[in-house]
Parts: structure tokens; sequence; C-alpha cells
């Protein structure tokens, strides 16, 4: 059978019916519901590949719309989606999914609350499929929202650490601020348009002819973004993702570092007919790309500074995905959408392989992951090491072999070719230098040198499955690359439908020298601090926080935002909560504790009347009630069940009645 | 059996399983649950009997669905409100527990 545009719905619907299952299975039965999960999305992957060939035969996006309801004699329609972009993140998806999942069995194991996690899990890989085949702003925003949940209920999974629990919150809050403005151009784009479809034969909202005559390209555009902002942690709401990293590891590597926070940059490239809208108009301040360059390019610089000053492993992780997400939207905003998304596909890989290695030294240390007490587990992890250097290679951009270095020099070529700033490549630039500075930092802290606490001296290697899905990854993290070389960009012309157009094999010679160049030396930087004379105990200070006292706390903790956040928005909220709270206190309750006394003292003006005239006769009359009404009181126990079965069996005794009377 | 049959007998199955579950379960937040299955299973007859009434072109069975909606999202804030001041009270969300009304 063919993977066609009708067929798509399979891909997300089976980790659907896997979550679906999971959820009814008691909770013993973890290693069913692991088996399901994997087994639904290593299903998908196969369905997704078949996809991928029917899209790359086919000329054009092939579409299957139907109606969802209608209102007021307006359907409202939604659709799916099958083109070389939709099917490459579905392929992309699935496999990471797999790999992730397979890992998770391992990383688990002990969780005695597992079972769920694999439903969690099934649910956001649903949600995160639904989002990539989704042919509707409508339907990718309803799956942007379960992937949300999905992605807060995981943050939060080990929600009895406090830390935990507030980390899934801030999430939430903020990456719904973003969605604010998502929700927001989806209505401007439906009033202006009166469809949400993005192809549907000439007249979804990509398709040229409608993209013409839209109203306010910029505004939607910007507002669309604001959602990218908020899901791919791109300034200023880059705070919530590093504390994402309270969630367990594969859950970091799977929704914050391979597919949920890449949703924006997919979202941009899905839309970016829409968001080049306003490139012609020559009347508007400035273009929407322009915005999302400036953004991607700040976002690039901030992840990497902050990144280079991290205590712990995973927070490092967390920081270089903020950068490098920046990476990915810098090159959407300078017009190339195709390197963005080679980018998404090479990071999602060798992203995914870094964190489910950091796992695997989380694992094998009994959840250490301070930098400072690692050291030393080249040796004692051989396989974790050999896979996590690919990893970090590929993510540092190291020459020709492996696949970061490809997606990262497209991306610098593309930036390199922008005519109305050279602001973003310098950025680039400088974020080149300071990835490599803060890989090297990290390998060396956690691989080199001697051991600085006793979790780390000893640590054991993992069992087949943390190690497996490694290697499955670190493949992908090599090969990947050679599908978007310039001397043979298939990738390129796959995604974009346009005829090969071979380039020189290496690209621009200055560019890639000068890359090179930053890239050694940061690296040689940081191995000079880090490498050369490692550290031998846990207590001593880093080397840079001794050479920059003020600096290095401050990139720490994250350029301050949080700080800058707590001081500002968090502050003025929790004004604004007293002052209601305040208000509620004094003018609402005050009102009705003034009715209150007034109707007291009216009260007490009667009972003396009462007690003077009324109470001989009443005594009388209420002594024969007390009797009666003793007899109801046994009834009355207080218990609300009772009551509601009481008026249950009162209503079966009515139905009856009236069968009766209406029976021949 | 006709459409509209299907779907009455299935808001019967619905409502029939929120009133079982309503009376058997002791814990006040799955009986806050029942109840709201119960008013789905209301929910879901308006909406069997619009489509399949007389005139299912207009929106008021939709509109009915989404009143519904907002009074039993309404309805689940008050709900869960008088849960907390119960477990503030009892130290307990068992319903079996507070019976101190009684007169």
């Amino acid at each position: 059978m063919r993977a066609t545009a009708e067929h798509l719905w399979a891909i997300p619907a089976l980790p659907l019916a896997a979550a679906a299952v999971i959820s009814l299975l008691p909770r013993r039965c973890a290693r069913a519901a692991c088996w399901f999960a994997t087994a639904s999305v290593a299903s998908g992957l196969v369905w997704s590949l078949a996809a991928l060939a029917e899209a790359a035969r086919s000329a054009g996006p092939l579409v299957a719309n139907f109606a969802w309801f209608q209102i007021a004699g307006a359907p409202v329609r939604l659709g799916l989606l099958l083109d070389p972009l939709g099917a490459a993140m579905c392929v992309m998806v699935t496999a990471i999914c797999t790999a992730v999942f397979v890992f998770s069995g391992g990383y688990m194991a002990e969780d005695r609350n597992r079972k769920a996690f694999f439903g969690y899990l099934s649910l956001f890989a649903a949600a995160m499929l639904g989002l990539v085949i989704a042919n509707s702003l409508l339907l990718l925003f309803v799956c942007w929202e379960i992937v949300g949940s999905a992605s807060y209920l995981l943050i939060g999974f080990w929600h009895e650490r406090p830390a935990a629990a507030a980390a899934a919150k801030k999430a939430f809050l903020t990456t719904r601020i973003g969605d604010l403005g998502l929700f927001l151009g989806m209505l401007w784009l439906y009033r202006s348009d009166g469809t949400l479809l993005f192809y549907d034969h000439g007249a979804g909202v990509l398709d040229p002819a409608v993209l013409g005559r839209l109203a306010a390209p910029t505004g939607i555009a910007l507002l669309l973004f604001c959602g990218a902002i908020g899901k791919s942690g791109q300034f200023p709401l880059q705070v919530w993702l590093p504390d994402a990293m309270e969630g367990p590891t594969p859950v970091s590597a799977l929704i914050h570092a391979a597919t949920m926070v890449a949703a924006g940059v997919f979202l941009l490239a899905r839309v970016y007919p829409l968001m080049a809208a306003d490139q012609a108009l020559a009347q508007v301040p400035f273009h929407a790309l322009s915005v999302v360059a400036g953004i991607g390019a700040l976002t690039a610089l901030i992840g990497a500074a902050a990144a280079v000053a991290q205590a712990d492993l995973k927070r490092v992780l967390a920081y270089s995905t903020v950068s490098q997400l920046g990476y990915m939207m810098l090159a959407i905003g300078v017009g190339s959408w195709v390197a963005a998304i080679f980018h998404l596909l090479t990071h999602a890989f060798f992203k995914a392989l870094l964190f489910l290695g950091a796992g695997s030294v989380i694992h094998a240390t009994h959840h250490e992951q301070q930098l400072r007490r690692l050291g030393g587990l080249g040796r004692r992890l051989p396989a974790t090491f050999a896979t996590f250097a690919i990893g970090a290679m590929s993510l540092a951009g190291v020459p020709f072999l492996l696949s970061g270095y490809w997606s990262k020099e497209a991306i610098l070529h593309a930036a390199a070719g922008w005519a109305p700033s050279r602001l973003p490549l310098l950025a680039a630039l400088a974020g080149v230098a300071l990835t490599a500075f803060y890989v090297t930092r990290m390998v060396a802290l956690v691989f080199a040198g001697e051991a600085r606490a006793p979790a780390a001296a000893h640590a054991t290697e993992s069992g087949p499955s943390l190690v497996g899905p490694l290697f499955f990854l670190s493949l992908g993290a090599v090969l990947l690359g050679f599908v978007g070389t310039p001397g043979r960009p298939w990738l390129q012309s796959f995604l974009t439908g346009a005829p090969l157009a071979r380039e020189a094999p290496l690209g621009a010679p200055s560019l890639v020298l000068l890359s090179a160049g930053l890239l050694v030396a940061g690296a040689a930087a940081a191995w000079s601090l880090y490498g050369r004379r490692p550290a031998r105990s846990a207590d001593a200070p880093d080397p840079l926080a001794q050479r920059w006292p003020r600096l290095f706390p401050f990139l720490a903790a994250g350029l301050g935002f949080d700080r800058l956040y707590a001081r500002t928005v968090v502050r003025a909220a929790t004004f604004a909560a007293a002052a209601a709270d305040d208000l509620d206190r004094t003018i609402w309750d005050g009102s009705v504790r003034a009715v209150a006394a007034a109707a007291v003292r009216t009260g007490a003006a009667g009972r003396s009347a009462e007690e003077r005239a009324l109470n001989g006769g009443f005594s009388a009359a209420t002594a024969g009630m007390r009797r009666g009404a003793r007899a109801i009181h046994d009834r009355q126990r207080g218990r609300a069940q009772f009551y509601l079965g009481a008026l249950a069996a009162g209503f079966i005794a009515l139905a009856a009645a009236i069968w009766w009377e209406g029976r021949p | 059996m006709s459409a509209l049959q299907a779907c009455l007998l299935f808001s019967s199955a619905l409502f029939a399983l929120g009133l079982a579950a309503a009376l058997a379960r002791r814990t006040a937040i799955l009986v806050l649950l029942a109840l709201e299955l119960m008013l789905s299973a209301g929910t879901v007859n308006l909406v069997a009997f619009w489509r399949y009434g007389p005139r299912p072109a207009d929106a008021s069975g939709l509109l009915f669905v989404l009143f519904a909606i907002a009074i039993s999202a309404a309805e689940a804030g008050v709900g869960l409100a008088l849960v907390i001041a119960v477990r503030r009270h009892h130290a307990s969300i068992r319903l079996d527990q507070p019976a101190r009304l009684k007169g």
C-alpha cells in the first residue's frame, strides 16, 4: 500500500492508540507498556519512510482535507499534508522516538511509576507527529498545545521534587505567553483569509493567490513567530528550557532537544511563504524575517555564552540547545529555511545522542550530574565516551566527517549571503568559537582526568538497552550530514523541489577557513584551561571563575534573565494578585459583612420581642414537631452519597411509573 | 437501530457509569469526575437531538454544548473549591467523613 496523504493519519494514530492502551493497563504492566510504546513508534518509522518515498515521487504537496464540523453554514476544515518537509520531520521524529523509548526502558527500569511515563511519551509522540503532518494551522495548534501539556507532565514527572514541579509550571506558563501570540496570529489570519488550511488546491493560506491579497503580512507573521519564540526557547522566553532539565533525561533528549523545541523552527519553515510575504513590500518599517534573524542571532549568542559557565552537565546541553535553536531561527531569518531544517534534522540526532550519553553517565554514576564531581569516565564508560565524543564533535562542527559541520556551514553561508546586515554572521561566528569552548570544557570535565567523587570512581558501563540507542544515534549523527553537502545538496533539492544545484564541494573557502580557525581557537582555549591540568578534587574552583570572578557567575545564572523576570514580571503579577485579594477582603467582603451585621441587629430585636410575647405558645407546638422530626432525622445522616442514591432510586421509581402508565 | 437511538443508548450508558461511580466512590474528587460524566451524558443527548432533529444545519446544538461546557467548567471550579474547603476542615476528602451538618 502506498503511504499517500489519505493514509497519513496512521502515523500519529499508532502512538495515540498505544497511549490509550497504556493508560488502561494496571501499574505493574510496565514492561508491556514499554513494548507497546516502542512498537508503535517503530512501526510509525516504517510508515514514515514509506511516506518519505511517496513525497519524493510526487510533485507538489499532497493534501487530504476534511470538514471537522459545520457552524452556521460554514464548515471548519482540517487536513493532512504530505510534502518533503513533513515527511522528513516524520522520519526524524519517529527515529528519535524509537531510540529514546528503547533507552527509557533501561533508564527508567527502577522507577515505580514508569508505566505512566511511557503513556505520556506515547501521547507526546502522537501529538508531535500530528503537528508535523497537519495541513491546517488549527490542527497544528491543537497538537502544539498537546505537546506542551505532555512536556508539562514529563518535566514534572518526578513531581515530588519541588524543583521539578516548579520547572514544569514555569515551562508551561512561559510557553503559554508565546502560544497566546500564535493564537492571535491564527485568528487574524482566519479573519483575513477565511481559512486556516495551508494548501487547498489554490485556496489555502500558503497558496500564492491567497498569499498575495493578505492584508497585514508582517503583523500576522510576527504573531506566529511569538509562538515559535515560546516553544523554541528563543530570547526573551528562553528561561524555561534550562529549568526543564528537571525532567528525566530521556525526556530532555526527546522533547527538550530533538523534537518539541524544534517545533517552533518547523512552524516557521512550514509557513515560510507567509513569513516572507512582506519581503516585496517597501513601506513596512521592518520585515518579519529581519526580526526573526535578529532574535535568532541574539539567542545563539546568549545560549552559547551561558553554556560556557554551567556547573550541571544537563544544563550545559540545555543552553547549547537554546543556542542551536537560535542558529536555526537565524537561518530562517536570513531566508534559508532549508538550511534551518537541515540543521534541525542533524541537531535532533546529535543532541539526542548527547543527552542520552549524559543519561548513560548519570545512570552509571547514580544520578550525579555536577561536572565538578564527575571526571575520568573515559576509561570506565568506553562506549558512552566514544558515542558522546561523536555527538560533541558534531555539535562543535568538526569539519568534513560529522553532520553538524555540514548543517552549521550551510547556515553560515546563508548568513554570509544576507544583504541587509553582517551582524547575524558575526554573531554566528562568535557562537562557533563559544560552542567549541563549552563542548571541549564539558567533555574534558566529564571524561578526562581523574574521578573527583566516589560515584564517578565506581561507575560501570550500562546495559545494551542504554548503549544500543547511543550507537544508532551516532550513526545518524555521522551519516546524516552527507545528504546535504554543498557538492551534492540532495536534501536541499528534495525539500524545495528544485533540481540538484551543485556548488563547490566545500563552500566558500574563506568562510570555511574562518569558522575552522574559530573552532580550533575555542577548543584550544578550553583544553588549556580544563584538559591540560585537570582539577583533582571536587572542591577546586573552576579555572574560568578564577580568571573572571564577576563575569562567570553572571553567565552561570543564564545572563541574569531569571532574576530580571523575578524582579519585574513576577513582582508585577504578585502585586496585582495582592491588590485583587485586598479588594476582595475590604470591598466585597466588607459589604457582605455590613449586610450580615444589619441582619444580626434586626434578628436581635425580633428575638427579644419574640421571647416576650410568643415563646409560650410555640413551645408546645415545637415539642410536637420535634417528635415528628426525630422520625425523619434518622434518615438524615449527612451522607451526601446516601442522598444521591435516594435521588437515583426516586428517579428510577418515577421512570418505572411512567413506563407502567404508557404501557399498551 | 437508528443513529439517534445509538447516541441515546451511548449517553444512557455514560450516565449509568457516572451514577454508579458517584455512588460507589468515596473520594470527593472522583465523585466530582463522575458528576462531570453524567453532565456530559446530558450534553451528548442535546447534541444527538440537534443533529438528528428537524434543523441540523443551524448551530443551536453546538451553542448548547458550548454553554454546557462553560457551565460545567464553572461547576468544577466551585466543586474543587468545596473539596479544598472540606480538606482543610476535616483533613480528608473522603465523603463519608464530613457528616456534621446533620440536624
